[in-house]
């Protein structure tokens, strides 16, 4: 089984990390830019595994699975956010949210 | 093995590229479902089987439900499309020259000529008893910091989101 060299993974990680810079500096709904972050967040998860297999050392793995966790607490607390701007306005766009003032 | 890699390649950035560009935030999580997938099965062949099965459950379970919640619970009867006015219509030109002069940067780095991967990586890399092992020994500390991470991560967002009226 021929082994994919480290540079291929490299390469895609770093093509859906730059989707993910474009999406989230492009978009106006907070949602799809939270998403965006999410891709960026596994842009990262991707290269650290891959270096992981790279070295043959488990502390990329490791890392990778913290910081799936800590994606998971970020969109958490994003999403809480999110729920809060909706509840004042309805039609929502990140350029006209000011007040981040609870 | 390496049709595989294509394969989940070509479905990664077509499905991140959906992500981003789709009106609707359902459809976006639905693509970021099928990235999501892909990318499992990149860390299948990463040999980080216990990483694969934590992306599926963890991301495209958990947190992309949290997503689809949200948008099913606050969205209902508005309309999510970005219909309003554009205040920064030179935004987007200037963010896909900022991300195209970003992946310059980055591909310019990983031509560097990174230490010899090891040539046959050990067995056991990836299977849960060697993960749970590093996690509970070497990399105990980032464990337990990781657990008040989430406990920040709860309490934060009860005092948000638990809220019954917000003052003006």
């Amino acid at each position: 089984m021929p082994a994919i060299p480290l540079t291929d993974y490299l390469a895609l990680s770093a093509a859906m990390f730059v989707i993910g810079v474009i999406g989230f500096l492009v978009r106006r709904n907070p949602l799809t830019m939270l998403m965006s972050i999410e891709l960026m967040w596994n842009a990262g998860n991707l290269v650290f595994a891959a270096f992981a297999r790279s070295f043959g050392d488990m502390a990329g793995q490791i890392f990778v699975f913290i910081v799936i966790t800590v994606a998971a607490a970020e969109a958490a607390i994003a999403l809480a956010i999110v729920v809060m701007v909706f509840r004042r306005r309805v039609d929502v766009d990140v350029d006209d949210i000011s007040v981040l003032r609870g | 093995m390496t049709a595989l890699f294509a394969v989940c390649a070509v479905v990664l950035v077509v499905s991140a590229l959906a992500v981003v560009t789709s009106r609707h935030p359902v459809h976006s999580v639905v693509a970021l479902i099928v990235n999501f997938a892909a990318l499992a099965v990149l860390f299948l062949t990463l040999s980080a089987e216990f990483l694969a099965m934590m992306q599926i459950i963890i991301y495209a379970g958990a947190i992309l439900v949290l997503f689809l919640f949200v948008i099913a619970l606050l969205t209902v009867g508005s309309d999510p499309v970005e219909r309003t006015e554009n205040k920064l219509p030179e935004q987007a030109g200037q963010a896909v020259i900022a991300g195209l002069v970003a992946l310059g940067l980055i591909g310019w780095g990983i031509q560097a000529d990174w230490a010899p991967s090891a040539a046959r990586p050990p067995a056991d890399l990836g299977s849960i008893g060697t993960f749970g092992v590093q996690l509970l020994t070497t990399h105990v500390f980032a464990f337990e910091a990781t657990a008040f991470v989430l406990l920040v991560a709860i309490v934060g967002v009860v005092m948000m989101a638990g809220r019954k009226e917000i003052k003006r």
